[in-house]
């Protein structure tokens, strides 16, 4: 080898590289060597072995495979190695913020853990909050993780980006000179940022316009003021300064506003120990609404009759001057409704007031105002600002704009937000004429709209966007984002400025400057203190004082109403699930049962009794309604206390295009809906054959028993104002100390939690369910499993009618886990996996619960929910950032139920201690469903405190437990409903 | 006496065994079931019943796979077929323990050719009940060891001794041991027999495993009777006290048609009525299947239809006092369950349930249709219909409509309720058959011993060999 190495060195010219002795000897053996693929061994194995060894080696093989799957996966935690300051890890932070819906602003804190938002609340420092939510601001946050937003920017659906879009729009913005092709289309907004925009795209494009569309929406009133005042005025309502209150086709405490604040101030007189006179409430409704439901008095008359009340109530009160002629004669017990409201509102000058609805046509809200103005109500009860936004006539505009879209006068559309194809009046075909030019969406989610338009850009999330939005009064507030934007949407403000040919196109830098440009010097405290308090001290307009032109009024009403035709009529409403549609993929919402109906992930045709006999419908059969020419198909539901020959349906549902939630979750009636019956209108019902299954919570169930036809007392109390005074005389009825079984338990110590719901202030809104939802990561367990019963909430809007089927009254009972001292679950869970605390709550161990069940059916209130399925199954990774994460996810099997938010009491006991071992204070603790509460009817706390503000309610004279019989000793207690009735119309 | 004095020809003690049979045709008889080939039947038997056990398995394996909600239960009926189920084939366990302990007990020497047979059918029927308990829970991997109290990693802390759950636990296991250790003690001298029988090795082994040196001396049979003696003392408080705490989980709630103190007596009288009428379907069968008219006489069955009728009469009166105290208690929830169970959407249980259970052993007053075996068997099966709607009737119509008209619903069983509810029998028939099969199904023992009493009782019949 050596020689041959000497051999192979010696022939070499130049460097040579050589790697091993063995090469440099260049052998045959080493050439072999290096052109083997295999080491030794390797191939001979096969050549020499058998069949046997091969299949050993082969089973070897795979049985060795496996070991691979051994390995752990490496993941690497990394401390925050440099902590943020003053960030606690698993403290969650709060934000104030504030959104919008058909421009009515509210302003809400946001809570976020670990950079999340995960829960809403209201702001207290927002006047139109209060503290409190409804249930659409609670479920918004759920919107947020909903994996079926919008996430892409798209160019006729294919994928592209911003910087492609931005590209296209700064040759297409070359062309469009003044502006004559250019058409924006926009949900109504308040943002006064948006508004300067809109001025400066006006000025940059004198010939373009800006359209503002609201499928619901308040237009109405302010064109009533316009025809009493002159100038279009929002009116402000006080309702806890009226003693009497007509609500004329007003649902005033449900969907027809879109804030707490009237809510709070009609609760506030809804309670007869504060001193004050109770007030007295009459409703003149269609519908049967949880307005109606809260009336101590209620006329059902149709949509388009109460035009007709109102004016023979004007003309009753002789408010005009003039004789109005009365369009209808009124029927018997009409006029008696109306001698006896006309009689009470004259009694009340000053304290009354008169409302109207925002379906109702413009001369009853002209009307009105004219009542109120008579009755001296104006300036005490009413007062008039300007309207937080510009008013427009949106159903003239986009009429307009179907007519230039037909016409090719549209070179681009760009629509910021909303789902106009879906909702806009079904005149025409807008997804063909969307089709007719280019049109810009931005859009929330991939709905009609999106589908509809060439450029699709993803919408931010109020939640991910700055922005500003003016309450109703005008108060601003700016929108801080909570999360940056999840899949890179932007907002209505960011595309409106790149309309605008703005330099700043960022949503932050849009707001503060426009802010900066109002504050001037003090524009850096004043920000960073509207960011605070989330509110901007001193923006609310002031109030007009303005007085309605009578004869002008009286013209137009005489010109304008017309006695209705008799004959159904169809009316639409938004809808407790999606609103107008905007939340048709929202599971949270869709599951929350419609206050009145019950219903859950639909919609239906609401008749009443007397109608859907004549007309031999049952619930569930498929109607065809028409008018016009256009048609919708919608299931019956009969709702007792509806009126006859009128159908209520709601709007935003039959979403063709929408996420996996709400894709073909109910029925589409907004094909029926045009400009002529944007509201109410003459409509055809026909029985189609076909049946839906509807699925309701709760059956229309009433206290009085089947077959014996008792009633079933303890569970919901009632009282007249006369029978309340009275009771209250004796004091507070004490039962008989029954007799136990088991030793007491010595309660006396420390901090004892209870609870008190005052049935006559809860309105049944729903918002206190969703509330609970969010809060305590409820599962959604859709149609199908409701209908067997399987809904998961831990608190429920009990509603029980009373009286005749055609006219009931209704109440509402809020029914949560009531926490028994003598709780019946407990005794007979085998595995003592629901025990008391020392503080009284009955808590679930979920860990240690097998799931039995018999606490589920020993429960007499039967709250108790049980995950028959693994209902967190399959969740989406996005929509698992909105669990909190102070409660765990529960697994199949398990019960589970309302635990008073522990994790709110243990949290705030944490706090207390950390603050130098203080006693936690009254009020401090609110929960989940108390602060969402906007009548503040529910109040928990200390009872073994007799000064806080539970114990006191616990009290008074109409204080009752449900089912007191059973002796189970809740600490949940009721307030009695107290009704005011006029004793003119018992 | 004096009437037998007056007409000699009324038989008073009719004869336990019939056809003159030996001590060696007792023996041939009942050991031939065991070695020699199964009938045709047998197969057919099988073939029905193996596939409907794998059912059960298949239905209980997606159950534990996916979840109770693969059942029909819901809120506010918590409980369905589960415990329905459970509670019905506890019942059935009832009439093999009373055969065996308490007839031993009063020396109803009648009982000696069924009484293998009926406690095999309630160790089998408590093994289906068995079932529900644990798979009606919704962790059934937790509950088949939490609710036991035993020291473990996971509770930290003693099972909730007030719930009736853990006296079923209690009640059910002791049940379930105790009839088994009875059965088996009982089986002792028939294995040794069939272990001195036996023909081949594998058998002798099993069987001479199974009769623990049994020699059939003197010493061991006074061991014997007595072990046997007390074991039937010990069962006997455990037939009452098994449904009495069954009757427990429903008594001791508040639910309205749960809570009531009738419960216990009406539902151990249930449980007899019951788990005779199923006695009474099994044997008809197998008297027909191995052709054992002389040793299952119609002596036999026919006061199996008497208990039948007495029982079933006592469950009758309970459901007529359930109304009176629902009248007389003036209670307004309780007055409502039991009009709403007559009159409410269960009408048509209801009404199934007095027709099989207070209707149908009506018949039994008349000895035509107590000696009628297609009239017996008929009668049974509307009797075990019957109480299986009772249990399902109290269960269902009182959740369905308790307390708060808001939470009111109904139950609608799904095809996994139908098929583990199927499958349970499946399983129940495939033990019974294989019990028929390797078992001696009657018990050699005791027949010879009541045999012996004719023989002395003056009947001229040769004695056979052990």
């Amino acid at each position: 080898m050596n020689e041959l190495i000497q051999l192979n060195l010696s022939s070499l010219t130049g460097r040579k590289y050589w790697r091993s002795l063995n090469q440099l000897a260049d052998t045959p053996e080493f050439r072999q060597w290096v052109e083997r693929e295999f080491p030794e061994g390797a191939s001979e194995l096969l050549d020499s072995g058998s069949r046997r060894t091969l299949l050993k080696l082969m089973a070897a093989g795979f049985g060795l495979a496996g070991l691979t799957a051994c390995r752990r996966p490496v993941e690497k935690i990394l401390p925050l190695s440099k902590g943020v300051e003053g960030y606690v890890h698993g403290r969650p932070l709060h934000y104030a913020t504030a959104v919008e819906t058909c421009g009515v602003a509210t302003g809400l804190i946001v809570e976020c853990n670990d950079g999340r938002p995960t829960k809403v609340e209201g702001n207290p420092r927002h006047p139109f909050s209060l503290g409190a939510t409804n249930a659409f601001q609670q479920a918004m946050i759920l919107d947020l993780y909903d994996p079926d937003r919008a996430r892409q920017v798209q160019k006729q659906g294919v994928k592209s980006s911003w910087a492609a879009f931005e590209a296209w729009w700064l040759e297409q913005s070359a062309k469009l000179g003044d502006g004559a092709g250019l058409r924006i289309l926009s949900p109504r907004s308040t943002s006064p940022t948006l508004e300067s925009l809109k001025a400066e795209i006006a000025k940059k494009y004198p010939q373009s316009a800006w359209i503002e569309y609201e499928p619901v929406n308040f237009d109405r009133v302010l064109e009533g003021a316009r025809l009493a005042f002159g100038q279009p005025l929002q009116p402000h309502y006080r309702f806890d300064k009226a003693d009497v209150i007509l609500a004329l086709d007003c649902d005033f405490l449900g969907l027809d506003t879109l804030s707490a604040q009237p809510v709070r101030q009609f609760a506030s007189r809804r309670r007869p120990e504060d001193g004050q006179e109770l007030n007295r409430l009459y409703a003149v409704e269609s519908n049967f609404t949880i307005t109606g439901a809260m009336a101590d008095h209620r006329l059902r008359a149709r949509a388009s009759d109460v035009a007709a009340f109102a004016l023979a109530l004007a003309r009753q009160l002789n408010v005009t001057g003039a004789e109005l002629n009365v369009v209808n004669q009124p029927a018997d017990r009409e006029r008696k409704f109306l001698a006896a409201v006309a009689k009470d509102l004259l009694a009340h000058r000053g304290r009354s007031l008169v409302v109207a609805g925002p379906r109702q046509p413009a001369e009853v809200h002209a009307l009105v105002a004219l009542i109120n103005q008579a009755l001296g109500n104006a300036g005490q009860t009413v007062s008039y600002t300007r309207p937080p936004y510009q008013p427009s006539d949106s159903l003239a505009a986009v009429q307009k704009l179907a007519e230039d879209l037909a016409a090719g006068r549209v070179s681009t559309l760009f629509v910021l937000g909303g789902n106009p194809v879906f909702n806009l009046p079904a005149n025409a075909d807008w997804a063909a004429l969307f089709r007719k030019t280019t049109v810009v969406a931005l859009a929330a989610d991939e709905n009609e709209t999106w589908k509809a338009a060439t450029w699709q850009l993803p919408e931010a999330h109020p939640f991910e966007s700055w922005g500003d939005v003016r309450a109703l009064d005008g108060t601003a507030s700016i929108r801080q984002p909570q999360i940056q934007p999840l899949f890179g949407g932007r907002s209505a403000l960011e595309i409106a400025a790149l309309i605008a040919g703005r330099a700043e196109r960022r949503g932050h830098d849009l707001v503060r400057s426009f802010w900066a440009s109002q504050w001037g010097a003090e524009a850096e405290a004043k920000w960073k203190k509207a960011l605070y308090d989330g509110v901007i001290e001193g923006t609310a307009f002031p109030p007009v004082d303005v007085k309605a032109d009578a004869p002008r009024v009286f013209a137009a009403v005489q010109v304008a109403l017309k006695p209705a035709p008799a004959g159904v009529e169809a009316v639409f409403y938004p809808s407790w699930h999606t609103f107008d549609g905007r939340f048709a993929n929202n599971a949270w919402l869709h599951e929350t049962p419609d206050p009145m109906t019950k219903l859950v992930w639909d919609n239906a045709a609401l008749l009443s009794p007397a109608t859907a006999k004549r007309l031999g419908v049952k619930d569930g059969d498929v109607l065809e309604i028409s008018s016009g020419g256009r048609t919708a198909r919608c299931p019956a539901l009969v709702l007792p206390g509806h009126a006859d020959d009128s159908v209520s349906l709601q709007l935003g549902f039959g979403r063709a295009a929408c996420g996996r939630v709400g894709r073909g979750v109910g029925h589409r009636v907004e094909s029926l809906r045009a400009a002529s019956n944007f509201w109410f209108g003459p409509a055809e019902i026909r029985k189609t054959g076909a049946t839906c299954r509807l699925v309701t919570t709760q059956e229309h169930h009433t206290l009085i028993e089947p077959i014996t036809g008792l009633k079933r007392h303890n569970i919901v109390e009632e009282f007249t104002l006369g029978e309340y005074r009275e009771r209250a005389g004796h004091g507070k009825h004490e039962s008989h100390p029954p007799t136990d079984l088991f030793p007491e338990f010595d309660y006396s110590k420390g901090y004892q939690w209870g609870m008190a719901i005052d049935l006559s202030a809860c309105i049944g809104c729903n918002a206190c369910m969703v509330a609970c939802t969010a809060e305590n990561n409820i599962p959604v367990v859709g149609k199908d499993q409701v209908a067997r019963g399987r809904e998961m909430h831990w608190i429920r809007l009990d509603r029980y009618f009373s009286g005749e089927e055609d006219d009931p009254q209704a109440v509402m009972q809020p029914m949560a886990c009531v926490q028994c001292e003598k709780a019946p679950c407990e005794s007979v869970c085998p595995v003592a996996a629901t025990a008391h605390s020392p503080e009284g709550i009955n808590e679930m161990a979920y860990n240690r619960c097998v799931g039995t069940r018999y606490c589920l059916n020993n429960c007499p209130y039967k709250v108790r929910r049980f995950n028959f399925l693994n209902w967190n199954k399959d969740i989406p990774e996005i929509r698992k950032m909105v669990f909190n994460p102070d409660v765990t996810v529960r697994m199949r099997g398990v019960m589970e139920k309302c635990n008073y938010c522990v994790q709110r009491i243990e949290e705030k006991r944490s706090q207390a201690k950390a603050e130098g071992r203080r006693p936690i204070r009254d009020g401090e603790i609110l929960t989940a469903c108390q602060q969402a509460c906007p009548a503040d009817a529910i109040v928990f706390g200390n009872i073994n405190d007799p000064e806080s503000r539970v114990s006191k309610l616990k009290r008074q004279a109409r204080d009752y437990s449900v089912l007191e019989e059973l002796n189970t000793k809740p600490r949940t207690s009721y307030l009695a409903r107290v009704r005011n009735p006029n004793p003119e119309l018992v | 006496m004096a009437d037998l004095a007056i007409d000699p020809r009324v038989e008073l003690n009719p004869p336990l065994v019939t056809g003159g049979m030996t001590y060696s045709d007792v023996t041939d008889k009942i050991s031939s079931i065991v070695e020699g080939k199964a009938p045709k039947q047998w197969y057919i038997a099988m073939a029905f019943a193996v596939p409907l056990a794998l059912l059960l398995f298949a239905c209980l394996g997606y159950l534990v796979a996916t979840g109770i909600g693969v059942w029909g239960n819901n809120s506010p009926v918590g409980w369905g077929w589960d415990i329905t189920n459970f509670v019905w084939w506890i019942g059935i366990g009832h009439a093999g323990t009373l055969i065996s302990a308490i007839l031993f007990l009063f020396r109803q020497k009648w009982r000696t050719s069924i009484n293998r047979a009926a406690e095999a059918m309630t160790l089998f029927a408590v093994a289906c009940a068995a079932i529900y308990p644990l798979f009606h829970t919704g962790r059934p991997w937790r509950a088949a060891y939490w609710l036991f109290p035993l020291p473990n990693e996971f509770l930290h802390m003693w099972q909730n001794f007030r719930s009736p759950l853990m006296w079923d636990v209690f009640a059910v296991s002791t049940y379930g041991t105790v009839s088994a250790l009875f059965w088996y003690v009982g089986l002792i001298p028939d294995l040794a027999t069939l272990r001195d029988r036996a023909t081949t090795p594998i058998r002798k082994t099993i069987y001479g495993l199974l009769s623990l040196g049994w020699r059939g001396s003197a010493t061991q049979w006074r061991h014997y009777e007595l072990a046997y003696l007390l074991l039937a003392g010990l069962s006997t408080p455990l037939v009452l006290s098994v449904h009495s705490i069954v009757s427990f989980d429903f008594a001791t709630s508040l639910l309205p048609g749960w809570h009531t103190t009738i419960f216990p007596p009406y539902f151990v009288a249930g449980a007899v009525f019951s788990g005779f009428a199923m006695v009474v379907t099994l044997m008809t069968l197998a008297r027909w299947i191995y052709g054992l008219e002389n040793l299952i006489t119609m002596k036999h069955l026919e006061n199996m239809c008497k208990v039948m009728l007495a029982t079933g009469m006592i469950v009758g009166f309970a459901y007529g006092t359930e109304f009176f105290i629902a009248w007389y208690s003036a209670n307004q929830y309780e007055r409502f369950i039991f009009l709403n169970r007559a009159f409410g959407p269960y009408a048509w249980a209801y009404w199934s349930m007095i027709a099989c259970n207070v209707i149908a052993p009506q018949f039994f007053w008349f000895k035509r249709f107590r000696t009628s075996i297609p009239a017996m068997f008929i009668l049974s099966i509307f009797i075990n219909i019957g109480m299986w709607f009772e249990r399902f009737v109290i269960i269902a119509t009182s959740l369905h409509r308790d307390f708060l008209p808001s939470s009111w619903g109904y139950f609608t069983p799904t095809w996994v309720d139908i098929g583990t509810y199927a499958g349970t029998f499946g399983l129940f028939l495939t033990l019974f058959l294989l019990f028929l099969r390797f078992l001696p199904s009657i018990a050699i023992s005791e027949v010879k011993g009541v045999l012996h009493q004719q023989v002395s009782a003056g009947h001229a019949v040769h004695g056979g060999s052990h």
